[in-house]
Parts: structure tokens; C-alpha cells; sequence
């Protein structure tokens, strides 16, 4: 793989669960009157981390799986 | 009719403005791969199964998706999963069982190249041209309704959304090519799904579960003078067209639909298959369409059940949910954007529109890219410039991205005329693929059909596909361009739906009829010869024995079968 892509989901979907769970946080609770008084933006927030840190965990294994064997299969289309 | 716009607040906008930056910079991270033409159109072939997989639904995860399913999930109800279970999965299966062999087999670069391959210049040739035409279409609505929309909800300016999200998608595509845009499409996936999901939630437990939400839903029925279960049954209401919202019959919907629409939109439409030919191995590439039907099964709960939602909070309040148009009907394309203000506070609400926003760009990238393709190869590089060098054509590809954005605004305006987007685009879809799977099926299925067979079947489908259109009129329609071009009107569906699904019918069968017809009285143009791996008796059967049983394609077909079975059991 050219760039592996999991290192960019679970880049951005890691940014966007720690926004969502300091805003969450810091949020004043009138707003979650419309999503029926539960706060989702620290729920969701950390659902969203969590899936990014997972992706970011695999693409550091593949990264790492990648360095330790070098397959022809890689190496031949640089 | 005016709607309260959404304020939007400073977390919203960021996470839009970091998802802009992601999206650019995966095209910036990827342009240094870019060094030959077959690494802008078909990314090298060296995509892995599960990113082209997701690719494939997610290019075709446009406007007509996400705001077009709420709007019929509104609309028609339950119903509209038949565009999933019936409309999209067995297609899905028999693309990637029967028909990626032969793509992928043949190394052509794209669908019109096999039909050169297969048949003649003038096929391709035909099949080239109305394919760019479609896809600057369908850009062009995915555009169109994604400025429209931001207009209605944020009072965004038009002109400047336009030229915003084609920017956005020009950017990418030109830094990346096709690599950028699958890349971009996966990461678009991953976000709808995760922005909508909370959504979908909230609602439900608004509505207190599946069963108050049909329970809710009853009422719209019986409102609308239907059976109570309307709104909330996929098949119990097809036996005649009356009986349902979308006043199609099951004959209509299982053969206009399920049969020629659905096949010929995924089995030969450049824009999905192209993702299946950018997998890095033949396996991969029929596996690609199969793994994309596993969550394309479960999108009817993403898309639909939103509009299906709103409608039923639309009836509770007495009509006071979705914005009222002056004849009395609710604008249904606002159902996805309404439940989002209705139901997410600031900061998910971004996380929502940024979905929305991405649900566009990928449908919009998806089209751009195909074009870009069949532009490059099948039109330049067969009738304009032959035999330039490789840098020539990968130059050419990056000015014809702009030319297909360009092409593609000027849809976008020409796209105001319709009430539901959907319909408009299944009209376009009747006139061009319909006929085309009709072409497919004999040409991989009957070695003896010609070159003449072929284009002058094509010709007689699409003319039948016009003449029908220009022969009925939908209910309530106006003779234009809704239907009775031709001024007498012979017939009346009562919906635009039932009158899309019989022109696809129409125009495959006459296809079908014409090909054969014209292919006996031809004298063959194609030796057996030429035509292996192009037809399927004269290509050797793949057998898979040296993959193990569960990675193998036939054993994912049974279980995506199997599985949408029982879901249209659950729903019947």
C-alpha cells in the first residue's frame, strides 16, 4: 500500500472524538435538550476515539509488520 | 416557504474545516505516486479488497444516497429498501461472481474498453460518449443539491457552496487521481456512517424503538389513505400499484427495478466498476463488490430510517416538521437536514453536516474520476490524439478533471427542475444503462452476438427507452421534461417511480429483442479466438481451490444472500 490508510482515519476520527468530548465537557446543558438530555457530543466523542485509536493501533502493527518483512510484492512497485 | 436556519457554532466549524484538511492533505500525501496515467485512472491496480470494497459503495454514496433515501424513506416509507435488498445486493453478487472475471480478466482500462474489446469502435464509442454525458449528470445533482441544501439550512450562499465543494474535489482528484479519490471515499464512508449513527439513534429512542416508530408511522398510512402498514412493510402492499405510496406493483419493481435497473447500474456503470479494476489482484477485485455488500446491506437503517422518522414526527405535529411547499406537500429532500437540527446540538450537529457535506464530495469524486477516464482513454486517446506519450495522457487527465468539474457546475444548475433528485437520476439511469445490461449479458452470455448487434441494439434500447418517456406522464405531471415529449400522452403511472421502472423495462427488452436480431442476420466480427476472456464459454473457469473455502468469493455470495433473505423476511 502506497500510504497506509488507516494512519489518516484514524487520525482525523481521533481529532474529531477528542473536540467532541472537551466540548462535551465544557458544553453548557441546556443544548442537549434537543437530543433528548443525554450529552452525545461526550458519548459520541469518546465512541469516536476509541475507533480512532483502534485504526491508529492497526497501522502502527501494519507499519511495523511492513519493516520487519519486505516483501517482493512491496519493493516492486517503488 | 421559509426555513429557520441551523447557527451553526465555532466547534462546528472546525470539524469541518479539519475534515477539509484531511481530505486535501491525503490528496497532497499521494501525489508524489502519481507518475504514470495508469496510476491517476485505475491507481496502479494496487488497492486491497477491503479499501476498494468500500470504495465501491461509498462512490456511489452520493446526493441520491443520503438525501434522496430520506427523502423517499419519507416519502414511500419502507418501501424504498427495495433499493438496497432488491435494487443493489443481488447485482452486487453478480457483478463480482460473474462479470469481474471478464473486466478484470481482459486488462481493459474501462467499461467502453471492453466493449471495443468485445465488440467494435462504434460501440465503445457510443457507450464512451453517453457515459460522459451521465456522469457529468449525476455530478452535477450531487452539486447542485449540495448547494441547494446548505442555502435552505445554514442561508449558505449558492454560488459559493458550488464553487467551494468543487474546489474541494478538484483539489484532490488532481493532486491524487483515482487513489486520492477511493482514499478520500473510504474516509467518507467511515464518517457518514459514525455521523449518522447517532442520529438514527436518537430518533429511535425519540420514537420509542421500531415499534413506536410504526406504530407512529400508521397514522401517515391511514392519512394518506393507504393500509396502516404502508409506511412500514417492504412487500405486503406491492400486489397492486394502488396500494402503495410508490404505485409500483411487484412485477414493476421486481423487474424494473431489481432486474434491469439495479444490474445495469452496478454490473455496467464505470464509475463502481471502476473501483473493482483498481484491486490489486483478480480475487481482490471480485471480492470487492462482495465485501461492499455487507454494509450496504445495513445502510437502509442509516438512510431511510431518518426520512421514515421525520415523516412520522411530520404527522404528529400536524405537518408542523418538514417545510410545506404551496400545494400542501412537504419537501421531502429536507427530511435528512431537518432531523439533524432537530436532533443534534452543536458540535455532533458539524460531525452531522460534515457527513452530509463528505456524502456529496465522495459522490461527486466518484463521477469526476470515471469521467476523467473514459474521457482520457476512450475518447482522446481513441478519436482526438492517438499515440502520444504516457505523460501526454496523464497531463490530459489532470486538465479534464477541471473540464468535468467545470461540465459538472453547469449541471448543477440545470438540475433544478426536479421535486425528488432521485427520480430524475433513475431517468438518466433508464436511458443509458438499461439498455446497456441487455448488451452485457448477451455479449459475455452469447459468443454469436456481432459488433452491428450490438451498437444498432443499444441505438433501438435507448430510442425505445425516449419514445416510452415521451409517450406517459407520471401523475399530476406536466408533458415536458417529466414525460410526453412527443405531445399525446398514451398512458399514466401514478408515480414518476412506476414510470422510470417501465422505461428501463422498455428499453432493456428492446435492446435485448433488437440485439438478437440484428446479431443473426450480421456475420460475426470477433473469431472464438479474439474472444477469450472476453465471453464466458471461452474463458477458462477460475477455480479458487488454492484460497481457503471462507475467503473464497462463492462462499461470501451465499452469505450476502443468505443475509438479505432474512432481512427482506423481517421486513416483509
Amino acid at each position: 500500500m502506497k500510504l497506509d490508510l488507516r494512519l489518516p482515519i484514524g487520525l482525523m476520527f481521533g481529532v474529531f472524538g477528542v473536540i467532541l468530548t472537551v466540548y462535551g465537557l465544557v458544553s453548557e446543558k441546556a443544548i442537549y435538550d434537543r437530543s433528548l438530555g443525554i450529552n452525545v457530543n461526550l458519548w459520541w466523542g469518546l465512541v469516536l476515539l476509541a475507533f480512532g485509536l483502534v485504526m491508529l493501533g492497526f497501522a502502527i502493527r501494519g507499519s511495523f509488520a511492513r519493516r520487519s518483512i519486505q516483501s517482493p510484492h512491496h519493493t516492486s512497485r517503488a | 416557504m421559509p426555513v429557520q436556519h441551523i447557527q451553526l457554532s465555532a466547534v462546528d466549524y472546525t470539524i469541518l474545516i479539519v475534515y477539509f484538511a484531511f481530505v486535501l492533505g491525503i490528496g497532497w500525501a499521494l501525489r508524489r505516486f502519481v507518475k504514470s496515467s495508469e496510476d491517476f485512472f485505475l491507481s496502479g491496480r494496487s488497492i486491497p479488497a477491503w479499501i476498494a470494497g468500500l470504495a465501491f459503495i461509498s462512490a456511489n454514496l452520493g446526493a441520491q444516497e443520503v438525501i434522496g433515501m430520506g427523502a423517499s424513506g419519507a416519502k414511500y416509507g419502507m418501501m424504498t429498501s427495495h433499493f438496497y435488498w432488491v435494487g443493489a445486493i443481488p447485482a452486487m453478487v453478480f457483478v463480482g461472481i460473474f462479470m469481474m472475471p471478464f473486466y478484470y480478466g481482459s486488462r481493459a482500462r474501462s467499461v467502453p474498453e471492453y466493449l471495443k474489446l468485445r465488440f467494435d469502435e462504434k460501440t465503445r464509442g457510443f457507450n464512451a460518449i453517453t457515459f460522459a454525458v451521465m456522469t457529468v449528470f449525476s455530478s452535477g445533482i450531487s452539486m447542485y443539491a449540495l448547494a441547494k441544501l446548505l442555502e435552505l439550512v445554514l442561508g449558505w450562499n449558492f454560488h459559493t457552496s458550488v464553487v467551494l465543494s468543487a474546489v474541494v474535489v478538484l483539489g484532490y482528484i488532481f493532486l491524487g487521481g483515482l487513489t486520492s479519490a477511493i482514499y478520500n471515499e473510504v474516509l467518507q464512508f467511515f464518517l457518514i456512517v459514525l455521523g449518522f449513527l447517532p442520529l438514527v439513534l436518537l430518533g429511535l429512542k425519540d420514537m420509542g424503538g421500531w415499534g413506536g416508530l410504526t406504530a407512529k408511522l400508521e397514522t401517515v398510512a391511514t392519512n394518506a389513505g393507504y393500509a396502516a402498514g404502508a409506511w412500514s412493510n417492504s412487500w405486503h402492499h406491492l400486489n397492486a400499484a394502488s396500494a402503495n405510496p410508490m404505485g409500483v406493483e411487484w412485477f414493476g419493481m421486481v423487474m424494473g427495478l431489481g432486474f434491469v435497473l439495479s444490474f445495469g447500474y452496478w454490473c455496467t456503470d464505470f464509475l463502481v466498476v471502476q473501483r473493482a479494476m483498481a484491486a490489486d489482484s483478480m480475487t481482490a477485485a471480485r471480492r470487492t463488490p462482495l465485501l461492499a455488500a455487507l454494509p450496504k446491506m445495513l445502510f437502509p437503517a442509516l438512510v431511510i430510517l431518518p426520512g421514515m422518522i421525520a415523516i412520522a414526527l411530520h404527522a404528529t405535529r400536524q405537518g408542523g416538521f418538514l417545510p410545506v411547499g404551496s400545494d400542501g406537500t412537504p419537501n421531502y429532500n429536507l427530511a435528512v437536514p431537518m432531523m439533524l437540527a432537530h436532533y443534534l446540538p452543536s458540535g455532533l450537529l458539524g460531525l452531522g453536516l460534515t457527513a452530509l457535506m463528505a456524502s456529496f464530495m465522495s459522490g461527486m469524486a466518484g463521477n469526476v474520476t470515471a469521467f476523467n477516464t473514459v474521457w482520457t482513454y476512450d475518447i482522446y486517446q481513441s478519436y482526438v490524439r492517438p499515440g502520444q506519450s504516457d505523460a501526454h495522457y496523464l497531463r490530459v487527465g489532470q486538465v479534464t478533471t477541471v473540464c468535468g468539474i467545470l461540465l459538472s457546475v453547469a449541471a448543477a444548475y440545470a438540475a433544478t427542475r426536479f421535486n425528488n433528485i432521485l427520480d430524475m437520476l433513475q431517468l438518466v439511469f433508464a436511458f443509458v444503462n438499461a439498455p446497456l445490461f441487455a448488451t452485457f449479458l448477451l455479449g459475455m452470455f452469447w459468443r454469436r452476438t456481432t459488433g452491428h448487434g450490438a451498437f444498432f441494439g443499444l441505438l433501438t434500447g435507448t430510442a425505445a427507452a425516449a419514445l416510452h418517456h415521451g409517450l406517459v406522464l407520471p401523475q399530476g405531471a406536466v408533458p415536458g421534461l417529466k414525460g410526453a415529449f412527443l405531445g399525446t400522452v398514451l398512458h399514466t403511472y401514478p408515480s414518476e417511480m412506476a414510470q422510470n421502472f417501465w422505461t428501463a423495462i422498455f428499453a432493456w427488452s428492446a435492446c435485448f429483442v433488437a440485439t438478437i436480431a440484428i446479431s443473426l442476420v450480421t456475420a460475426r466480427n470477433k473469431s472464438d479466438d479474439e474472444l477469450k476472456g472476453l465471453v464466458y464459454a471461452l474463458t477458462p473457469r477460475l477455480t479458487d481451490r488454492e484460497i481457503v473455502w471462507y475467503k473464497r468469493p462463492a462462499t461470501l455470495a451465499v452469505l450476502v444472500l443468505g443475509l438479505t433473505l432474512i432481512l427482506n423476511v423481517i421486513f416483509w
